[in-house]
């Protein structure tokens, strides 16, 4: 893609996208972090989740702001106006996934003070890491512009959906076989419940990568997600 | 000259374009000035009641384009044409067209507004007289009409008998204009309507455009392309002589189809 006449505009652009990056890198951080406390009962490392949070909301409305002023400014359009808007809708995931982040360290901070159980969140450990997985993807792909991976990210969530059912089948068992365990298990089952809400906005991610490259709107089944080996 | 029927859809028609009824068919059409092709092998329809614009940086030939399709360009000595175009089915370049007859039915508005020295009214009636009409009833009910439909009226009814020159640029357009519709004609041809006014007035010469368009076909030049984004319902996009892009206006500037209009509309280095 060619450079912009106005180097101005270019830089504008550029800026929103590297904002975003920075946001993304940050949220992605915000879910190990929250995670990581839930696993190993720190309550100390959840806490710290939490205080971040508001950065990241701070994120949202300083990039909202650089979009719209944009819109105002330079009537983007075409690939430009796809970008903005992309950029727009991407920032409302990423500020999402944040809060659910930020619900799975209210789990862990609850959890903290608890006997670490026999289990050792087995289930939740491996679902976190798919989805973690699943969103480091949809960032690449973002940066990179990269369908192919973005397309694989919105299949994955199948997988992701899968892998919560399985969680709270197993809460479930656990809660009917050990009721000492029912206070954990139902914390696991909020905290998978968050994990499986990111991988959703992981996949919308995916969705707007598609729409920013290739003009077309996948959403809700709307149009076919092309196949990976076609791209 | 290649002829082209309803039966077989030109390649530059949009899928959208397909279910309209055609105003002008252009069909292989190239230009020289001389040696200088300034038109290369353009294919394209114009559809009837619709708003058809023309983007392209300077000299890509889309003013050249428009004078073609009432023959303005026969003016022109050094002047050279190949192909051709239809209008309502009719070559317009047959030895038995009437060029008069040809503009009458297809108007023309320039860039800067060009009335008469002569009074607002007369600026109106001005095409009616040389068509033979000297009924006043029937003038005065006809330049009302055009006044109306040029959305002036309201601004100039109580001095229809001062000078044409003492409106604001705005409203001398909108006067031209009015007098183009005045004779009742097919298409409208507007080269840079709005580009010499204010943002108020190009406002209400788009405004203008949407109205007209239930009764007239529009083609209009323009190098604003927000001004094109708004207007239009189809847009073509011209590149030294040639139609690199064709579509409806909403793909155009959302999803084109071709790298160099993607770069002309987004402003890069082509």
């Amino acid at each position: 893609m060619h450079r912009h006449i106005s180097e101005q505009y270019e830089l504008e652009l550029s800026q929103i996208r590297d904002s975003l990056m920075a946001m993304g890198g940050l949220v992605e951080q915000q879910v190990i972090n929250a995670c990581k406390a839930l696993i190993e009962h720190d309550g100390e490392l959840a806490q710290n989740v939490r205080e971040v949070e508001s950065q990241l909301n701070q994120y949202e409305i300083d990039l909202d702001d650089q979009c719209v002023s944009i819109i105002a400014k330079r009537q983007p359009t075409a690939s430009d106006l796809r970008r903005v808007v992309s950029v727009m809708k991407v920032i409302t995931d990423l500020e999402r996934v944040g809060d659910e982040a930020d619900r799975i360290a209210k789990m862990a901070i609850r959890l903290s003070g608890t006997p670490m159980p026999v289990h050792q969140y087995a289930d939740f450990r491996d679902m976190h890491q798919d989805v973690l997985l699943m969103l480091t993807n949809a960032l690449d792909s973002y940066a990179r512009l990269d369908i192919e991976n973005a397309i694989r990210v919105i299949r994955s969530d199948e997988d992701i959906d899968n892998a919560y059912d399985a969680l709270i089948r197993r809460c479930t068992t656990e809660m009917r076989d050990n009721p000492d365990e029912i206070e954990s298990a139902v914390s696991v089952m909020w905290a998978g419940r968050a994990l499986e809400r990111i991988g959703d906005h992981a996949k919308n991610i995916g969705e707007y990568v598609i729409y920013q490259v290739k003009g077309t709107d996948v959403r809700h089944g709307s149009e076919e997600v092309p196949d990976p080996d076609e791209e | 000259m290649t002829e082209v029927t309803q039966e077989q859809p030109l390649e530059n028609e949009t899928s959208a374009q397909a279910e309209l009824e055609t105003s002008i068919e252009v069909d292989n059409l190239s230009l020289y000035y001389d040696e200088n092709q300034a038109l290369r092998d353009i294919s394209m329809t114009i559809a009837q009641q619709k708003v058809t614009a023309f983007i392209g940086p300077s000299g890509c030939g889309k003013s050249t384009l428009l004078r073609c399709f009432n023959r303005m360009n026969d003016l022109i000595d050094n002047v050279r044409i190949t192909g051709g175009i239809r209008f309502d089915d009719i070559d317009i370049h047959d030895e038995r067209v009437d060029v008069a007859e040809l503009r009458r039915k297809i108007g023309m508005v320039f860039q800067r507004p060009n009335p008469f020295p002569k009074s607002i009214y007369e600026n109106v009636a001005y095409g009616l007289r040389i068509q033979g009409e000297d009924s006043k009833a029937i003038l005065d009910e006809r330049v009302e009409w055009a006044l109306k439909s040029a959305a002036l009226w309201d601004e100039v009814k109580d001095r229809l008998k001062e000078s044409a020159l003492g409106l604001s640029g705005g409203q001398q357009q909108r006067l031209v204009i009015a007098r183009a519709v005045a004779i009742k004609p097919s298409v409208l041809l507007l080269d840079e309507p709005a580009s010499a006014l204010d943002p108020i007035s190009t406002l209400k010469i788009e405004e203008l455009i949407h109205q007209l368009k239930n009764d007239y076909t529009i083609a209009i030049v323009t190098h604003n392309m927000q001004q094109a984004a708004r207007v239009s319902d189809f847009t073509a996009f011209l590149y030294l002589g040639e139609l690199v892009e064709f579509n409806e206006t909403d793909t155009i500037f959302r999803n084109p189809q071709e790298q160099r209009t993607e770069d002309y509309i987004t402003g890069r280095y082509g």
